[in-house]
C-alpha cells in the first residue's frame, strides 16, 4: 500500500471513530484540528464583537463613546478579529471538515496541519498586542503611507501562511481521499464548495504576501517607500477575494444544513457546481471595484473587471439563491407539504438554530448585501457611495447577515456531532438566530441609509465640531446613525447570545452518548447521505421558490434604478 | 467484487468518455490553475501594468 501523505518516516495509522449520528468515519486528528480552529474562531469573534460594540457606539452621536484615538484602534482591532481571525480560523475548520471528514477519509499530515494552526494563532496574537499598543490604527485596508509597527506586518503574514499550510493540508486530504477511494466518483457539493473556497483562498494569499512583505520592510526602513495606488491594486487581490472565501465557504455552508436538517439535495448538482465555477473565474478579478474612484487607473480595466465578468459571478450567487431554497423547498414536498405555495416554508423547522440561521443568512444575503453590493460595483453609481457608510452598510450585509450567521447556524451541528455535546441553553440558542439576524439586519440597512445621506465611513465626528469648515448634514443622518447604534447593541447582544452557548455546550455541555444519538436522533435519515454524496433532486416544481425569485428581482431593479436617480440628481446635466 | 479495491468502475463496460465539463470540475488542480490565473492576469498583472504606466510628476 503506498501512501503519499508523509508526515515522518512512514504513513500515519489514523484512528477513526464511527459517527453514531451520521455513520461516518471521522479521523481523530481531524476532529481534534477541527475542534480546536473553531474554538479559537468563537474567541476571536467575541474580541472583535466587542470592539464592534464600541465602534458603534462611538458612532451613535447621542453616546460618542471613545476619544478619537481610541476609536480608530478599536475600528482596527475590529476589522482584524472579526473578518480576519473569526472567518478564517473558522473556515479552516470547514475545509477539514468537507475534505475529511465528509469524504470519509484520513486527513493529510496532521503534523504539518497544526503547524499552520500554531502559525495562524501567533500572528493573530501578534497583530492585536501590536494594535493594542495604539501604534497601528491604520484599519482594515492599512493603507500605505499610513504606517502601522513591524509586528503588526509580521503578525498578518504569519497568520498567512499559517492558513496557507492549512489549504495545502486541505488539497493534500482531496488526493488521498481520491486515491485511498473513500468515496465513489466526484465528490459531494458541499466538498466541492470547499474546493472553490480553497482555490481562492490561494490567490487570496499570494496577493498579500506580494503586498504585505515589502510593506514589512517598509515598516522596518529597508524599503523606502511604497507606491499608494500598487499598494491598493495588490491589497485588494488579497482583501477582496478574502472576501469571495467566505462567500463561497457560506455558501457550501448552506447547502450542508439544507441536506443535513432537511436532505435537501441540490437541484441539479450540475448547475450548482458551474455556479462554484464562475466564483472560482470570475469573482476574484470583482477586486476592481474598490478602486473605481482611483484616478490612473483605465476604464477599460475598471469596467472590464467589475462588469463584464463580474456579472458572470453574480449569475453564480443567483443560481445558488434560486438553489438552496429550491433544495430545500423539494425537500419539504417529498416529506408531504405540498399545500399552497408556501406550507413548505411555513411549516420549516424554524425553531431549529441551524435551520432558522441558514434561512435568515440566505435571504438577508441576497437582499442586503447582495444587491448593495451589485449597486456599489457599478461605476457610476460608486460615486455617490464610495467610502460613505453606505459600504460597511453593505458588508455587514455580506460577512456578518451572510457569513457570520451561516457560520453561526452551523456551529449548532458542528457541536453535537464534532464535540460530542448537547447544545445547551436551548431556549437561548433557539432566539439566538434571530436577534443577531434582526440586529445585524438594522446595522446594515442603517448604516446604508446613512451612507446615501453621504456620512463618510471612519469618521469619529460628524458634527465637524473643531473644523475649520462647518458642515450640517441633515438631520435624519444623525437619526440614521443613531438607529444604528441602537441595532448595534442589539447584533452584540445576539452575539453574546452564541457566545454563552457555545462556549458553555463546548466545555460544560451534557455529553452526547450513542443511546442519545439513537433515541434523539439530530439529522433526518437521508441526511447524511444527502451531505456526503453526489446528488440531484433533479425538480423545478417549485413555485414557492419562483415567487421568492421574483419578489428579489423586482426588488433588486427597482433599488437599482433608485440609486440611477440619485446619481442624476447630483449630477444634473440637462 | 470491491475488495480489489483499485478501480471501482466496472471493467466489462467499455470505457465512457468522462464529458469535458465533468473532467474540469473533478480536477481540483486544474481548478486551482484557474483559480489563479485569471485573477493574476485580468486583475493583478493588468492592473500593475497600468499603474506602472503613470508618468511621475515632474
Ligand atoms: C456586534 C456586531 C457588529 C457591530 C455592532 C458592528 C459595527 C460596526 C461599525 C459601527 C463599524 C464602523 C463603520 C465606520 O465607522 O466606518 C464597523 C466596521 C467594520 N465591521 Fe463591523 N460590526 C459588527 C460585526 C462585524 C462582523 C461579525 C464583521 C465581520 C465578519 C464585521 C466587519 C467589519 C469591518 C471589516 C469593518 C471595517 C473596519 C474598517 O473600516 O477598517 N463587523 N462595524
Ligand atoms: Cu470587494
Amino acid at each position: 500500500m503506498a501512501s503519499i501523505a508523509d508526515t515522518g518516516t512512514l504513513p500515519r495509522a489514523a484512528e477513526f471513530r464511527t459517527c453514531p449520528d451520521t455513520g461516518l468515519k471521522i479521523d481523530l486528528a481531524a476532529e481534534k484540528l477541527i475542534r480546536w480552529n473553531a474554538v479559537v474562531a468563537v474567541v476571536f469573534l467575541a474580541i472583535g464583537g466587542f470592539f464592534g460594540l464600541l465602534v458603534a457606539l462611538t458612532r451613535w452621536p447621542a453616546v460618542h463613546l471613545l476619544p478619537a484615538e481610541w476609536f480608530y484602534l478599536a475600528l482596527t482591532a475590529h476589522g482584524a478579529d472579526v473578518l480576519l481571525f473569526w472567518v478564517i480560523f473558522f473556515e479552516i475548520a470547514i475545509l477539514y471538515f468537507a475534505s475529511a471528514v465528509l469524504l470519509n477519509s484520513r486527513l493529510a499530515a496532521p503534523r504539518i496541519a497544526w503547524l499552520g494552526f500554531w502559525l495562524m494563532l501567533a500572528g493573530a496574537l501578534l497583530a492585536n498586542v501590536a494594535v493594542l499598543q495604539g501604534e497601528s490604527s491604520v484599519m482594515f485596508t492599512s493603507y500605505v503611507p499610513m504606517q502601522a509597527a513591524p509586528h503588526f506586518y509580521l503578525g498578518l503574514i504569519l497568520f498567512a501562511v499559517g492558513a496557507l499550510v492549512a489549504v495545502a493540508v486541505f488539497f493534500g486530504t482531496l488526493v488521498i481521499a481520491k486515491d485511498e477511494g473513500t468515496y465513489e466518483g466526484s465528490v459531494p457539493l458541499v466538498t466541492f464548495g470547499a474546493i472553490a473556497a480553497a482555490v481562492i483562498a490561494v490567490f487570496t494569499i499570494t496577493s498579500g504576501a506580494i503586498i504585505l512583505i515589502p510593506t514589512f520592510f517598509w515598516s522596518v526602513g529597508i524599503i523606502s517607500h511604497i507606491d499608494p495606488v500598487m499598494y491598493k491594486v495588490v491589497w485588494w487581490g488579497m482583501g477582496h477575494s478574502s472576501q469571495q472565501i467566505n462567500v463561497s465557504a457560506h455558501v457550501a455552508v448552506w447547502y450542508a444544513i439544507a441536506a443535513m436538517v432537511l436532505g435537501a439535495k441540490p437541484l441539479s448538482e450540475k448547475v450548482s457546481r458551474f455556479a462554484f465555477l464562475m466564483y472560482i473565474l470570475f469573482l476574484q478579478i470583482a477586486a476592481a471595484h474598490h478602486l473605481l474612484v482611483e484616478p490612473g487607473i483605465s476604464s477599460e480595466w475598471k469596467i472590464f473587471n467589475t462588469s463584464y465578468a463580474l456579472y458572470l459571478a453574480v449569475l453564480g450567487s443567483l443560481i445558488h439563491g434560486l438553489s438552496v431554497p429550491g433544495a430545500i423547498e423539494a425537500a419539504q414536498r417529498r416529506r408531504g407539504f405540498t399545500k399552497g405555495v408556501f406550507e413548505w416554508l411555513r411549516k420549516a423547522p424554524w425553531g431549529n438554530p441551524a435551520f432558522s440561521g441558514m434561512f435568515l443568512s440566505l435571504v438577508m444575503f441576497g437582499f442586503l448585501g447582495g444587491i448593495s453590493g451589485v449597486v456599489l460595483g457599478s461605476e457610476q453609481i460608486n460615486l455617490i457611495l464610495h467610502n460613505t457608510m453606505y459600504v460597511p452598510g453593505h458588508f455587514h450585509g455580506t460577512v456578518v447577515a451572510g457569513t457570520t450567521l451561516a457560520f453561526m447556524a452551523i456551529t449548532y451541528l458542528v457541536v453535537p456531532l464534532i464535540f460530542r455535546r448537547e447544545i445547551m441553553f436551548k431556549k437561548v440558542a433557539q432566539w439566538q438566530p434571530y436577534v443577531f439576524g434582526l440586529g445585524v439586519a438594522g446595522i446594515s440597512l442603517f448604516m446604508m441609509g446613512a451612507g446615501t445621506l453621504g456620512v463618510s465611513r471612519r469618521h469619529w465626528d460628524i458634527t465637524f465640531s473643531d473644523a475649520p469648515v462647518a458642515f450640517d448634514y441633515p438631520g435624519t443622518a444623525f437619526l440614521m446613525m443613531g438607529l444604528n447604534g441602537v441595532f448595534g447593541v442589539l447584533a452584540a447582544l445576539g452575539g453574546l447570545m452564541y457566545i454563552v452557548v457555545v462556549v458553555w455546550s463546548v466545555f460544560f455541555g451534557e455529553r452526547r452518548t450513542e443511546e442519545k444519538a439513537r433515541s434523539e436522533p439530530l439529522l433526518p435519515q437521508d441526511g447524511a447521505a444527502a451531505v456526503a454524496t453526489y446528488g440531484s433532486e433533479g425538480t423545478l416544481k417549485l413555485p414557492g421558490t419562483i415567487t421568492l425569485v421574483a419578489v428579489f428581482f423586482v426588488a433588486f431593479v427597482l433599488y437599482y434604478f433608485v440609486n440611477w436617480k440619485f446619481l442624476s440628481e447630483v449630477w444634473p446635466l440637462s | 467484487m470491491t475488495d480489489t479495491g483499485q478501480d471501482t468502475r466496472a471493467s466489462d463496460q467499455p470505457a465512457e468518455r468522462v464529458p469535458f465539463m465533468q473532467r474540469l470540475l473533478d480536477n481540483p488542480f486544474l481548478l486551482l490553475f484557474l483559480g489563479v490565473a485569471v485573477p493574476a492576469v485580468l486583475y493583478l498583472m493588468w492592473g500593475i501594468m497600468e499603474v506602472a504606466q503613470i508618468p511621475i510628476a515632474p
